[in-house]
């Protein structure tokens, strides 16, 4: 039967076309707009992993406690054993040190005097090296607006809008007024070498950004870093992942000693981007956001297609009653019914889910650009968006395609039993 | 009967009325005490810093010339990473010269409310050299032993808006009239600051604390500790030294 089945769907494409466009558009729009969902959410999180936590951060137990201060008193030290023991355990993973810090910049009249000045939020990441991940994780190339990336120890990045109020610009000098790891004075003077614009009014209003050798140099912080931050080898934040990574790394400090400090207060703790300030909301708000609105276009996509199999399995009640007449048995009838709508509904949701696939990996690579949207934004937000590549993709579209197929075409079908020979010769006016 | 009640009742008044003006003079009159050991025309000493960080300790030693209450310049003496270093205040102004960056920077503004090198004390805690007198008015709230001294207890109310501080209270060695503790509040009522002070001594013909140790109550940390190494005062002090000139 379920031979005979397919040839007549194959076949009888006046049939079956339709409803397999029907299925097929369905299933490709599921897969698409659940992938385009998870993408803007995992973006958006990721923008933050790069930027400000990482997947995973280390840092001091006291550093912790304070994080948004950037207290670089309490920062880490030993560093370079620390990385080597991190590389070692964690292979697949990246990790950076950075220093995180505050300070004041001055920039200076022709005649060494203060001409203008205010405070910057700085980053010191790792700049200069040639196989550093850093300038790709902010996006460097991309994000310059005048003049070009540092090349050398003494240049750094100004934001657009900081040099713009300084009336500074590539190849000017200022002096960088801030505090060592110490508490001492610290007055360094640098040059900028471009200026940059992330999108974002938060990090455009005082960024500035320098080698990680620079900073060190700046705050007696040699060997010491604020923060590592690890990078896991997927595109978007995994929980599970990162969570299993804290547990590793704590088992790690409980057989080397030597990575832990005499006062318990700065021996190194890691944290998962989940349980960082703000965080841990801010990733219940996308899966509760994502979840809602891949529901809701999951139902929607379900009810059309429903509506679609109970209008089809309609269409066929003269059919339907033709072959009671010839005695064909009704719970035959209603199984083929069934079997033909599973069909229909495995093939549409194979070509969508095909197309839909396609689809995400085409603007995957190539994403879209809504840069000029967030110029005024004041959280962080990805300029460029990209459909997210999950699990699901291959079978989210299978949802609304078969079960919501078949449930249409179940309802429109008990009509079958209600089917009697002479109102169909009626209707067929015999 | 009603007479003698009415009488009665005007003299406590007029009693409890000469009760608060005499402690509202005997207030003024301790801080003007206060202000004569503790100000000066000129003023030169040596100092040393020590800064009781969460986790270390370092000690910052320079030497300082005061004029009157607008001008003073004081230079960094060691450890070798801040000497040379040097702060010149001019009226309300503050500027830090640096020999590693070979700048003058201008501190203005709310920057002036950050912490000096890490310590307790903030720019413009080490500007303020006004006298109190000119700044706050002063009230008696009790009488107190304080480390085994008499002390009185001033609550300091400020007349004007520009002070660091609108309220403090102080405790003041009842026989040498110099503070032996000072708390430091916001308008709000929240304690910023405290600082106590030890070794007063008698030095040219007035009694001085030797020794501060600074709270910044809103830090964690060991405080600051501030000793005065040596202390001339009214001596004289070159005009050049009081000029941005001097800085480099």
């Amino acid at each position: 039967m379920k031979r005979f089945l397919l040839k007549g769907i194959l076949k009888d494409k006046g049939r079956s076309l339709l409803p397999v466009i029907v299925v097929s558009l369905g299933a490709m729009l599921t897969v698409f707009l659940y992938s385009w969902v998870k993408g803007v959410m995992g973006d958006s999180i990721e923008m933050s992993s790069n930027f400000d936590t990482g997947d995973v951060k280390v840092v001091t137990k006291a550093y912790s406690l304070q994080e948004g201060q950037y207290p670089n008193d309490l920062a880490l030290l030993d560093v370079e054993q620390l990385l080597k023991k991190l590389k070692a355990e964690f292979p697949d993973m990246d990790w950076a040190p950075r220093i995180r810090f505050g300070a004041l910049a001055d920039f200076p009249d022709s005649l060494g005097e203060t001409r203008a000045q205010g405070p910057v939020a700085g980053w010191a990441v790792d700049l200069l090296s040639k196989d550093s991940g850093e300038p790709e994780r902010f996006n460097l190339p991309a994000a310059i607006v005048r003049g070009r990336m540092p090349e050398k120890r003494g240049e750094v990045l100004l934001a657009e809008n900081l040099a713009t109020r300084f009336d500074a610009g590539a190849g000017d000098t200022f002096t960088l007024f801030g505090t060592t790891m110490e508490g001492g004075f610290t007055f360094v003077n640098y040059t900028v070498s471009g200026t940059i614009r992330f999108g974002t009014t938060g990090l455009d209003r005082g960024a500035i950004l320098m080698d990680l050798q620079d900073a060190r140099a700046a705050f007696g912080m040699e060997d010491a870093a604020g923060e590592i931050l690890g990078f896991l080898p997927v595109f978007h934040y995994d929980d599970r992942m990162a969570q299993e990574v804290v547990s590793r790394f704590d088992t790690l400090l409980e057989s080397e000693n030597s990575l832990l400090d005499q006062d318990p207060e700065y021996s190194p703790v890691m944290l998962t981007l989940g349980r960082q300030a703000g965080m841990a909301e801010m990733l219940v708000y996308a899966e509760a956001i994502s979840g809602m609105l891949i529901f809701l276009f999951v139902l929607a996509m379900s009810i059309v297609l429903w509506n679609a199999g109970l209008l089809g399995g309609l269409r066929r009640y003269t059919e339907f009653g033709v072959r009671i007449a010839l005695g064909e048995d009704k719970g035959h009838i209603y199984r083929s019914l069934l079997w033909e709508a599973l069909m229909i509904g495995s093939i549409g949701s194979v070509v969508g889910t095909f197309v839909g696939v396609a689809l995400v990996y085409i603007f995957h690579n190539i994403g879209f650009n809504f840069s000029a949207l967030l110029q005024n934004a004041s959280i962080l937000m990805p300029g460029i968006v990209r459909p997210a590549i999950t699990p699901a993709i291959y079978y989210i579209g299978f949802i609304p395609g078969v079960v919501s197929m078949l449930l249409g075409n179940a309802l429109a079908g008990r009509g079958i039993y209600k089917r009697q020979t002479s109102r169909l010769f009626n209707e067929l006016e015999v | 009967m009603k007479t003698s009640v009415l009488l009665f009742t005007l003299i406590s008044f007029t009693g409890i009325f000469s009760l608060q003006a005499q402690e509202s003079n005997e207030a003024a009159t301790i801080l003007e005490k206060v202000d004569k050991n503790l100000s000066a025309q000129n003023r030169i000493f040596e100092s040393s810093m020590t800064i009781h960080g969460r986790r270390t300790s370092r000690t910052i030693t320079s030497k300082s010339r005061t004029r009157g209450e607008k001008e003073a310049l004081t230079e960094y003496l060691s450890p070798a990473s801040e000497a040379g270093t040097k702060m010149l205040k001019l009226e309300n102004q503050l500027w830090i010269y640096t020999p590693s960056a070979d700048r003058t920077i201008q501190i203005s503004g709310h920057m002036l409310r950050q912490s000096v090198m890490g310590s307790d004390l903030s720019y413009e805690d080490m500007m303020d050299d006004r006298k109190l007198t000119e700044v706050y008015s002063a009230e008696v709230i009790a009488r107190d032993t304080l480390r085994g001294e008499r002390v009185v207890l001033l609550q300091l109310t400020a007349r004007s808006s520009d002070v660091a501080y609108p309220v403090q209270k102080m405790w003041i060695d009842a026989e040498k009239f110099v503070p032996l503790r000072q708390e430091m509040y916001a308008r709000s009522g929240q304690l910023l600051k405290r600082v106590d002070l030890f070794d007063v001594r008698r030095i040219q013909n007035r009694w001085f604390p030797m020794r501060m140790v600074y709270r910044d109550m809103l830090k964690t940390g060991g405080g600051t500790e501030f000793t005065v190494t040596s202390i001339a005062f009214d001596t004289l002090i070159p005009e050049h030294i009081f000029s941005k000139a001097s800085l480099r």
